[in-house]
Formats: C-alpha cells, sequence, structure tokens
C-alpha cells in the first residue's frame, strides 16, 4: 500500500488519460553500463506487469466468499481488535486516512479490510490504494477484487467521485518500512496530497490509526540511501530497499516477496470523521492540517502503544 | 453451523414475548451485539428489517436481517438479507407452573468459502455459542426481575383500593 504517484504513465497504464498537472514521467539517466541497462530491463518487465486499474473489478461476492478465511487470520493469528468504525458515516464518499505498518504484507490492511467489509457489508464500496509493485507482485492480482487499485490521484478521485469509502497510506513505503523501534511514531514523510484530496473531492477524512503491524518482523532500516544508489526511486518509484529479518528468509532485502508475519497482536482505533473546511476554514492551509492530523493519529497511537505490555503479545 | 441455547424462565410466555419482540430492548440482553437498529418503516412484525451487528474475534459480523415469522407469543424467526447468511429463531413454550421454555437458535455461514468458510465456521461456534448462552441467561434474568416489579406493583395497588 502507498501514496499517491502522479506521472502521466501511471496514470495511462491505470486507464487514465494524464492529466495537465501531472508531473513528468521519471527518466532514467543515459547510460549505457551494463548495470544501468540491465536495471531498465528488468524496471521495463515490473512496469509491463502492473495491471490496469479498473474499480469495477471490485468484486463483492468474491470478498464476502473470502471473509471468512480473512477472520481466522485475523482473529488467531493477529488477534485482530477494530474500535470506533462507527465514527465512519454510515454512507457516501470518505477518506481514510490510515499509518501503516508491516513491510509488503500489511497487517493492519487484512484486519481494516475485514473489519470494514463484515461492519458495513461488501455491499458498500470500498477501495485502498497500493503501490503499483504490490499489485504487480505474483500472485497479488487477486487484491484487485478486493477493491485495491494502483497509487494514483485519478484513481483517488475516481473512486471517491463513484461515492466510494477510500482508504489511503500517506507515508506508504517510506513508512511502512520504517525500523521496529519506530514503531510508535506516525511518519508520512511530510506527504500531503491526501489533503488535497479530500479538499478537492470535499469528503471527511476520518483518520485510521493501528498498532503491531511493526512487530510482525524485526525492521532494521529503510534502505533509502541503497534504494537511490540502485536508482530504484527513479526506475520504479520505491524510495526505499527495506532491511529486515522476517520468517522465512532470515535476512529479508527488499522484501518483494514478502515474509511470513510474526503473530503480533494488531489493534486499530478509528476516530471520529474531520470535516476540513468546516475545522479549517474555506481554504485551509496544508501544513496546518497536516500538523493537526498527524498530531491527532500520534495522541491514538501513543495511546494504544500505553496499553501493549509486551511487543508482538499486546 | 447451528448453534442453540436454552433457559426456562419464571414467567409467563407473554412476558417473555414482550421483551425479544421489542427492537429497542435488543441492546439491553442481547450478548456481543453492538447495533440493532431498525431499517425502514416497520418496527416489529412480520417483515421488520434491523441491522445487527455480533462481535466475533476481531469482527463484528452481521448484517440486515427480515423477520420471517412472527406468531405470538411463540415464534420469531429471521433470516439474513446482506452480510452473513444467517437463520436464527426464538421457542418460546408455556411449561407448568406459570413458566416458559426459551430456545434461541442460530443457524450461520457464508454461502461459497470452501474450506476456510468451514473451519472459520466451527472456530467462531465457541464465541456464537457463549452469546447465544449468555443471552437466554441475561433474558431470564430481566424478565423474571420484570415479573417481581410487576407482582409488587400489583400489591401496592390491592393495598391501596
Amino acid at each position: 500500500m502507498a501514496e499517491m504517484s502522479t506521472a502521466p504513465a501511471q496514470a495511462r497504464r491505470n486507464g487514465h488519460a494524464p492529466e495537465a498537472e501531472a508531473e513528468p514521467e521519471p527518466q532514467l539517466e543515459d547510460g549505457g553500463s551494463l548495470f544501468t541497462r540491465v536495471v531498465r530491463a528488468v524496471a521495463g518487465q515490473a512496469q509491463r506487469r502492473i495491471p490496469r486499474a479498473d474499480l469495477d473489478e471490485r468484486d463483492p461476492d468474491f470478498i464476502r466468499e473470502r471473509l471468512p478465511l480473512m477472520w481466522l487470520v485475523a482473529s488467531i493469528w493477529f488477534r485482530g481488535e477494530v474500535r470506533g468504525l462507527g465514527n465512519i458515516p454510515d454512507s457516501g464518499p470518505v477518506l481514510l486516512v490510515g499509518n501503516h505498518s508491516g513491510g509488503n504484507l500489511t497487517p493492519d490492511t487484512i484486519v481494516f479490510t475485514l473489519a470494514f467489509n463484515a461492519y458495513f457489508g461488501v455491499e458498500r464500496a470500498f477501495y485502498q490504494l497500493a503501490h503499483s509493485l504490490v499489485l504487480a507482485m505474483p500472485a497479488m492480482g487477486s487484491l484487485r477484487k478486493f477493491g485495491t487499485v494502483a497509487a494514483s490521484p485519478q484513481n483517488a478521485r475516481k473512486a471517491l467521485e463513484a461515492g466510494a469509502a477510500l482508504l489511503v497510506y500517506p507515508g506508504g513505503d517510506y513508512e511502512v518500512h520504517r525500523p521496529s523501534w519506530e514503531s510508535g511514531r506516525v511518519d508520512f514523510d511530510r506527504r500531503k496530497g491526501f489533503i488535497r484530496l479530500a479538499l478537492e473531492r470535499n469528503v471527511p477524512l476520518v483518520p485510521v490509526v493501528s498498532i503491531g503491524g511493526q512487530e510482525t518482523a524485526l525492521f532494521l532500516a529503510r534502505g533509502d540511501r541503497l534504494a537511490r544508489l540502485l536508482a530504484l526511486d527513479r526506475m520504479f518509484r520505491l524510495k526505499v530497499l527495506p532491511i529486515s529479518i522476517a520468517a522465512p528468509w532470515g535476512l529479508n532485502v527488499g522484501d518483494m516477496l514478502g515474509h511470513l508475519p510474526m503473530p503480533a497482536k494488531i489493534t486499530i482505533e478509528t476516530l471520529p470523521a474531520i470535516d476540513l473546511r468546516a475545522e479549517f476554514g474555506a481554504s485551509p492551509d496544508l501544513d496546518e492540517v497536516y500538523d493537526h492530523v498527524v498530531r491527532l493519529m500520534q495522541d491514538t497511537l501513543d495511546a494504544l502503544a500505553a496499553e501493549r505490555r509486551l511487543p508482538i503479545i499486546g | 453451523m447451528r448453534v442453540a441455547a436454552h433457559a426456562h424462565v419464571s414467567a409467563p410466555p407473554s412476558l417473555v414475548w414482550d421483551v425479544i419482540s421489542d427492537p429497542t430492548r435488543q441492546l439491553s440482553y442481547m450478548s456481543g451485539i453492538t447495533r440493532w437498529e431498525v431499517e425502514g418503516d416497520r418496527p416489529t412484525g412480520l417483515g421488520a428489517r434491523y441491522r445487527m451487528l455480533l462481535r466475533v474475534g476481531s469482527a463484528e459480523v452481521g448484517g440486515v436481517i427480515e423477520l420471517v415469522e412472527f406468531a405470538p407469543p411463540r415464534e420469531i424467526a429471521w433470516t439474513s438479507v446482506t452480510g452473513v447468511d444467517q437463520r436464527g429463531r426464538w421457542r418460546l413454550r408455556e411449561a407448568p407452573g406459570g413458566r416458559t421454555d426459551v430456545e434461541l437458535r442460530l443457524a450461520y455461514g457464508v454461502a461459497g468459502s470452501g474450506l476456510g468458510g468451514w473451519v472459520a465456521e466451527h472456530v467462531a461456534a465457541r464465541t456464537v455459542g457463549a452469546h447465544l448462552r449468555r443471552t437466554v441467561q441475561q433474558l431470564r434474568r430481566l424478565v423474571e426481575a420484570e415479573q417481581v416489579r410487576v407482582r409488587a406493583a400489583a400489591r401496592r395497588t390491592g393495598r391501596s383500593s
């Protein structure tokens, strides 16, 4: 799951015309070294695997039939606990903004997706934005049936225009691979696209705070410098090349094949909806809203952390 | 999966019926229920619909249900319209000594969920069964306490007249 990327190439892949305000597509610097050519070839292959986004791919019957299995995983393995779902408006478009934890196999998303679909019913449209590469991973095709679409402003707008609930993780790959000892920190890397989106579509914003995901492996480093060195940021929009110790690999670099998560207790708290214009005026200051939302989420995360007695056990 | 719970209530069926047929009272005695709201214009009776949720494990499961049998003071049955597939039934039978035998049944599952669904239904049965047992016991206590109040009120009325 990830933040929204804005390149026109991404938009084309997702079945939308590129928009005027979109940023130019990142280009690899010209270079003829063997390394650059190999990396470019791999990047090309990976980009071709990224499926087109189509909101109609969400399949309520498929979700309904998978809910019991998700319930087993969420209830037994993660002992998931989701509070405050009543804070989400019963109908209409809503932007759910979460902190993100647990590496590429995000347990907080599994637990929340189950809870949302069970609470509101699979009939209510619910989409989640994910990093394009997550959707390109082998065996991850079924995510699209759950309503997962590639992160882009176009897809986000389309989902909200359709009256759906949309879950975004502004911290994206940067936050999800933070070291385990920063588990109790909300870190969106000052990304404010979610605020622009809520203002543009005039939808309520509901913060969703989770804890426990970063205890499902021992996350050692984001590897952001390594990612820059290998040009992953320019090729795949990957800001990180995470390094962790995780089952069954031991030392796990990249987490591209996922890992077997430790059975850490996942607790999620949904906060009351925020009407940005009602609280911050007709033209809110983005920095002020950002600081407010992050502070609110950080306070909640601190309270959830105070409830935990032991890592993993909860 | 089918689970059931029984209780003997020291009160006549009509008093038990008054409680179980009143949608505003479900939250006061039904264990694990986090939401019970009337959907539509009909608050009770055949065809009445409710949105209900029951906490089981890490989710609140349920959906919209509709009353498909409503026979005072003996039977109420419902079936799911949306959400988890479920059929439920209250059976009230008059017992000797002005008592009532109460049975609450619930059959639930998700059609098409395969082996995962079968395992989940059996794992959930322990929690659901416990909720049902607590529900009938809480109903028994509620109705019997109400009967005591009704009798006391009748005695006070008798003394004052």
